[in-house]
């Protein structure tokens, strides 16, 4: 068994992030780390800033740290990033490859996340003179960085300032201007704790700010100063220094937020906290980011709980002594990985657990907002009891103050759970992952294909044949476009204005059906109709052109300054702009002697007077190339076999498609094209459903490289859309355009339609109008370059599982999902809790009527309020309430003081219109962990819905106050609980057997058939080695995951009423999801990030279908396993761990796959090869891929796919095709090793994606 | 041979000195412990997409595991065990 791993959707979650100009030009960019690659994202645009990604490279390790600086003078930064690969690497860009080019890369230590290898934290000097890498433990190495004579960046040998068992938490470098380098770190000595059996040393632990300073002189670097600082401490935030400000650092941790430097007293203000976070609970500030201007800087943290603070130091006059640090609220976003703001005052945030939000900055001013203030109070303690007393609270709000959202970039992250079916009943299957955390969860419905707007559908009297927009010749109303539809023996003009109104005095001539309709160049309008040619300029009566001896005209096709019309009978008449008058001439004439079946002649290109090619089809299965020169016009270039009749043709240029193409064209000039330059390409449309593109040269019209692809079962009719997209319409409709320099051919979510055309607005510049049945559409397509599109449905606690509930005769299939949230309170509590806390508030208000109101009081009342609107934002009142309205987010509720605290419930969910059903809360601090529907065999086929829960459950130990199955029956869309079941341990895993319900609780697997009252226990196995996480099931067999243990295979013998383990695996594997492939193999993966498949040996699983004789199969094998081992076919690490895993067809007629679904948000497959020579193939091109395409860390490929254990057998396909990124020499180089050309190669790996989807 | 086996000592100190968690004769059941958890805390630490799960079982956010995992780093197998006299046994 082999596989090929693909890539479907790119991860969305965000671990790291760094700032900067990386490009030049004074871009505002921000570099962003996707756990294993890094993706480069520009702010684009003023009034309306928006992201755009610019480039995204996978780096092949895992991306831990991420730091920009810039050496002095110097106008772009360079990006130093910490991986697992024992290295530091310095990335520049390249402007000439578009990406990121690493300059250095330094081995310092060994692979892999280790506890003393740097690379977990970095920081740099801001004046780009020497940077820090850091590990969790005792190491800490400092780089110089330097310029050599040609300006070049050099780097140092690493010097060391390790200190032996010291922990550290955060590192930090100071804003020093010009002196010597100084960097700061958090850390906390074990040495003593470790000795210490009392455990005082441990509880007296000191953490310690530390000072290394780096003399530029000696070119050392010695710890500087030590000072201790709060025990909760965790994050550094540089404070600018020089002339704006005093330097130092701000330490925050859990409820403080201090600033500190050497010879400065500490200065420590409380953190506000919200009103209902109990006194037990800290406030941990969890990310923060500092803006620095001219004359100003503030810092914006971020604790656990979403609140952005915003945080300003009180300087004396001389600007060196801090007298207070103001900390006060600012608003409520989604909890951040990272925040950066940019140089304009933007706000990222790289959200944990929804999209990643940009927002800009509209207000600064903080009169009114709940401040805290220093507290100088050295008996009060670090700790959140002693915090709580004297930290200022507040209430969090929904809507924004202060940041106004501008842009959103969608992130699936994290995928809880996906389910693979086709429950719309949409032919192609439908993908439902469970995303989100706490109150952002969220339902996404996935489909396969662009996310289509309808601008507007009007309804047309008859059937039409074809449709085309032009902009108006004639003054009429307030249009600006007339869209042209035509019937079998007529023709209607519309005018697009605020309102669609035929019109019949346009010019256009009504009583025929039109071919084709074309805005000239000269500025007139060409209709070609079936008896003639007409062209309409808007001050002057029509012009006509009549076909010779009343022949009509079957075929048309024209451009800007060129006509090309065919006859019946197969006569070519080619049209021309004459360049003196201006008017449409007869250029010249073929006979081709057969009907022609369609015509194309593509766009004027750049700087030419007209197409060079005609590209001609005919019914037998011919395409040929005439020129349009005036010296060969109308001469056969090219001639090209279609396997079917071609129904139409589209020639057009586009722009960066990978270089393989493109060379494998040039090849015949030998003019090597530029990587990404232009190509003109042949699109055919054939009748059997089949696209053909074809390379033609731009010089002699040969043809080569033609690659197909089924599009649907009508016949396929191809469009040139505006900005290099083509539409192809089949039974789907599929837009085929490049992105991010590959070239996509993606379905359009939306119904089949007749035909389109551009429409071109202000409103809509990318419309497309089309013809679907009677009805004409106008549609947009916005978000470009995504293979799926998404419908969010919101979900009100994390969900855990959901199961698929099939109908019971024609009721369409529905929805089932458990939801559980650790640490909060349910939604019957919170309502209680705020029916409470509005009561206090209007006591208190009626107190503060009388009384003059206490310092916090007032702050709790202001918190209450929203503040007044922002200045800047003077505009209408109303407009003002609506975009509040959208800005909402949703804000944690009240949280628990304690662990051990769940809300959950059970919904029922109806997967075709997205709306619940039903949505039972489960009350008894009960946590619905997992759920599946069970036809009992003695209940005659109803379908219960069966949900495990736990009562109280806490970790670190486990431990829970009772375990239960719930068995729910489905009354008309209601659910019903039947019975509860008590079982021993948490059930994490359920599943129909044999028309019984297998639960999966804790070490032991049991069988329950339904009874009256409860469930009744049939058969059980108690010995899994630690606890049931997964199970999958196939005729008498059970595939069983271990938390621990790997899988088991396990059968029930009827007869004896036994389950019996059989086979067990020779390696600890931690299971996280698993999915059967086949009776005897099943693929799974672990909490490391790691796919496998594992297969029972074929001998064995004859002997366990057909124990022979007296053997005694049963018995145990060695140190209590199973008496027979699973053989591993195939091991891969991903880097990801895996939510859930199925194997499914992503279109139909499509290959087989193994689709998953990641924590971090990204969508993937493994493709089984089903030829030894596509094995060989894909092997040798990973082998070369590995050897000339260096990774971005230098981690070596093989090493990070066999992280844990030795990749086998599957070939990673992101690697593959990168191949298209590669220098065209090396392409060559590697395609000749292959013995192919590059354009086979370059084939072969999109023949290989078209397969999937 | 037996030189070998005397710079074999002597890069035994010298490994264990530089890769902290190296074992030797007399590494004690907490020892070996604490090193080992020390090691899996670095190494979850290291990967964000462990973070990630963990946050979303617990609820807590990404931070705060991080933060709670660190804590974690001080004593990750609580007090050492009271020493015994070796003379006593």
């Amino acid at each position: 068994m082999h596989l090929l791993h693909l890539n479907l959707h790119r991860a969305g979650a965000i671990n790291a992030t760094a700032y900067g100009c990386f490009t030049g030009n004074k871009a505002q960019e921000i570099i962003v780390a996707r756990n294993n690659a890094i993706e480069l994202l520009r702010v684009e645009g003023t009034d309306m800033p928006k992201l755009v990604s610019i480039a995204y490279q996978p780096a092949f390790c895992v991306v831990r740290s991420l730091v920009a600086f810039k050496m002095v003078q110097m106008t772009k930064d360079y990006l130093a990033i910490g991986s697992d690969s024992g290295k530091i690497t310095v990335l520049e860009w390249s402007a000439e490859t578009g990406e990121m080019k690493a300059v250095h890369t330094e081995t310092f230590g060994k692979t892999g996340c280790r506890r003393i290898v740097p690379g977990q934290y970095m920081c740099a000097d801001p004046q780009g003179r020497a940077l820090m890498i850091a590990a969790v433990e005792k190491q800490k190495l400092v780089y110089v960085l330097n310029r050599d004579q040609l300006s070049r960046l050099t780097i140092s040998s690493p010097l060391e300032a390790h200190k032996t068992q010291a922990i550290c938490f955060c590192v930090c470098a100071l804003d020093v201007h010009f002196e010597n380098p100084i960097f700061a770190a958090i850390e906390i000595d074990y040495g003593d704790a470790d000795q210490d059996p009392s455990g005082e040393e441990a509880e007296s632990a000191e953490k310690n700010l530390v000072y290394y300073q780096h003399d530029l002189g000696l070119n050392h670097v010695t710890r500087m100063w030590t000072t201790p600082i709060s025990r909760t401490a965790s994050f550094l935030l540089q404070v600018p220094g020089g002339a704006l400000g005093p330097s130092g650092v701000l330490v925050c941790g859990e409820n403080w937020v201090a600033y500190r430097h050497q010879e400065h007293p500490e200065v420590r203000t409380p953190v506000p906290r919200r009103k209902d976070v109990p006194p037990e609970r800290g406030v941990l500030v969890t990310a923060g980011a500092v803006h620095k201007s001219k004359d100003m800087f503030f810092f914006l943290l971020q604790s656990e709980y979403g609140d952005v603070y915003k945080v300003t130091l009180d300087l004396d006059p001389t600007n060196k002594e801090v007298l207070d640090v103001v900390v006060s609220v600012f608003d409520t976003i989604p909890i951040a990985t990272s925040l950066r703001i940019t140089r304009r005052g933007l706000l990222f945030c790289a959200s944990e657990s929804s999209n990643h939000l940009l927002f800009s900055i509209s207000s600064l001013a903080t009169e009114g907002a709940v401040t805290g203030r220093r507290c100088d109070d050295g008996e009060i303690g670090d700790d959140s009891d002693s915090a709580a007393k004297v930290a200022a609270t507040f209430v969090p709000s929904a809507t924004l103050n202060n940041l106004v959202p501008t842009d959103e970039m969608e992130s699936l992250a994290p995928i809880i759970s996906m389910l693979v079916g086709d429950l719309a009943n949409e032919s192609t299957p439908q993908m439902y992952c469970l995303c989100g955390q706490g109150p952002r969860s969220t339902l996404r419905i996935l489909r396969h294909g662009l996310a289509v707007t309808e601008v507007a559908v009007s309804d047309l009297p008859g059937r039409p044949a074809a449709v085309w927009s032009v902009p108006k010749h004639i003054p009429v109303s307030a249009a600006a476009y007339f869209i042209v539809v035509t019937f079998t023996n007529a023709t209607l003009v519309l005018s697009v204005g605020d309102t669609v109104e035929e019109v019949s005095n346009s010019g256009f001539l009504l009583t025929a059906p039109t071919l084709e309709v074309q805005l000239l160049a000269n500025g007139s309008t060409l209709q070609v109709h079936a008896n003639g040619l007409r062209v309409i300029a808007g001050d002057r009566a029509p012009q006509e052109w009549r076909t010779p001896g009343r022949k009509t005209i079957e075929k048309a096709c024209a451009n800007s300054r060129q006509a090309v019309i065919a006859l019946a009978g197969g006569e070519l008449i080619y049209f021309r702009l004459d360049d003196t008058s201006n008017m449409l001439q007869e250029m010249g004439t073929k006979e081709l002697g057969h009907e022609v079946a369609c015509l194309e002649m593509g766009e004027v290109p750049l700087s030419r007077l007209g197409a060079p090619f005609l590209a001609v089809g005919d019914w037998t299965g011919a395409v040929r190339v005439l020129s349009l020169a005036p010296e060969s016009l109308l001469t056969q270039q090219a001639i090209m076999d279609v396997p079917h009749s071609p129904h139409s043709l589209c020639l057009m240029e586009m722009a960066g498609v990978e270089a393989g193409a493109s060379t494998a064209a040039s090849s015949a000039t030998s003019s090597a094209a530029p990587m990404g330059a232009p190509q003109l390409y042949l699109y055919v449309g054939l009748e059997n459903g089949v696209m053909q593109r074809v390379a033609v040269d731009a010089t002699t019209g040969t043809l080569s490289d033609a690659r197909s692809r089924f599009l649907g079962t009508k016949p396929v009719k191809l469009f040139r859309m505006g900005q290099g997209a083509l539409l192809a319409l089949s039974s789907r409709s599929w837009l085929s355009y490049s992105h991010g320099g590959r070239h996509l051919t993606t379905p359009m979510s939306y119904e089949t339609l007749q035909y389109a055309g551009t429409f071109c607005t202000e409103h809509c510049p990318e419309g497309i109008v089309a013809i679907s049945d009677t009805f004409l559409r106008i549609l947009s397509v916005e978000r470009k370059g995504e293979a799926f599109n998404q419908q969010a449905i919101p979900l009100r606690y994390t969900p855990r599982q959901i199961a698929r509930l099939d109908g019971q005769g024609d009721q369409q299939p529905r929805l089932v999902i458990v939801e559980a949230d650790a640490d909060e309170y349910n939604e019957a509590e919170k309502a209680e809790m705020k029916a409470a806390a509005e009561a206090e508030s209007a006591k208190v208000k009626s107190e503060e009527d009388g009384v003059a109101p206490m310092d916090t009081d007032q702050a709790v009342e202001n918190g209450d309020k929203p503040p007044p609107p922002p200045p800047d934002a003077d505009g209408n009142e109303d407009e003002d309430e609506e975009e509040e309205e959208a800005m909402q987010m949703p804000i944690r509720g009240p949280v628990p003081p304690g662990p051990g605290k769940w809300a959950s419930c059970v919904r029922l969910l109806d997967p075709a219109q997205g709306t619940t059903l039903e949505c039972l809360e489960l009350g008894n601090n009960e946590a619905a962990l997992s759920v599946c529907p069970v036809t009992f065999h003695s209940r005659g086929g109803e379908v219960f819905i069966a949900a495990g829960t736990a009562k109280d459950l806490q970790f670190h130990p486990r431990s829970h106050g009772g375990c239960f199955v719930h068995i729910f029956r489905v009354l008309e869309n209601r659910l019903v609980l039947l019975h509860s079941t008590e079982v021993p341990d948490v059930p994490l895993a359920m599943s129909e057997f044999q028309g019984r319900l297998l639960v999966g609780a804790g070490k032991s697997l049991r069988l329950y058939d339904l009874g009256k009252r409860k469930l009744l226990r049939k058969c059980e196995h108690k010995g899994l080695p630690n606890m049931v996480v997964s199970l999958n099931v196939m005729n008498d067999r059970v595939v069983a995951g271990d938390m621990a243990e790997s899988l088991h295979f396990v059968k029930y013998r009827r007869l004896e009423n036994q389950l019996v383990v059989f086979a067990d695996d020779q390696v600890p594997r931690h299971i996280a999801r698993s999915c059967l492939l086949d009776y005897d193999t099943a693929a799974g993966c672990d909490k490391f990030g790691n796919f496998f498949v594992l297969r029972l040996p074929d001998d064995v699983s004859d002997d366990i279908d057909n124990p022979s004789g007296n053997r005694v199969l049963w018995d145990h094998g060695m140190l209590n396993g199973a008496p027979n081992k699973l053989t591993q076919m195939t091991m891969f690490h991903l880097g990801d761990i895996l939510t859930s895993l199925h194997k499914t067809t992503l279109v139909p007629g499509g290959a087989e796959v193994v689709l998953y679904s990641s924590i971090t948000g990204a969508l993937g497959a493994f493709l089984p090869f089903s030829t030894k020579e596509d094995v060989d193939f894909f092997v040798h091109l990973e082998m070369h891929m590995r050897q000339e395409k260096p990774t971005l860390c230098g981690r070596e490929h093989t090493s990070y796919r066999s992280y844990f254990l030795p990749v086998k057998n599957v070939v990673d396909g992101d690697l593959c095709e990168q191949f298209g990124t590669l220098p065209l020499d090396i392409q060559k180089k590697i395609a000749t090793g292959l013995d192919r050309t590059v354009g086979e190669v370059a084939k072969k790996l999109e023949d290989v994606r078209n397969r999937l989807l | 041979m037996a030189a070998d086996r005397f710079n074999f000592n002597k890069s035994w100190d010298h490994i264990q000195a530089k890769f902290v968690g190296t074992g030797h004769g007399d590494t004690s059941k907490f020892e070996w412990a604490t090193n080992q958890h020390r090691d899996t805390i670095a190494s979850n630490v290291g990967h964000s997409d462990i973070i990630d799960y963990y946050s979303v079982a617990q609820n807590l956010s990404q931070g705060r595991v991080r933060y709670n995992l660190m804590e974690k780093m001080l004593q990750p197998c609580g007090p050492p065990p009271p020493k015994d006299d070796e003379d006593e046994e």
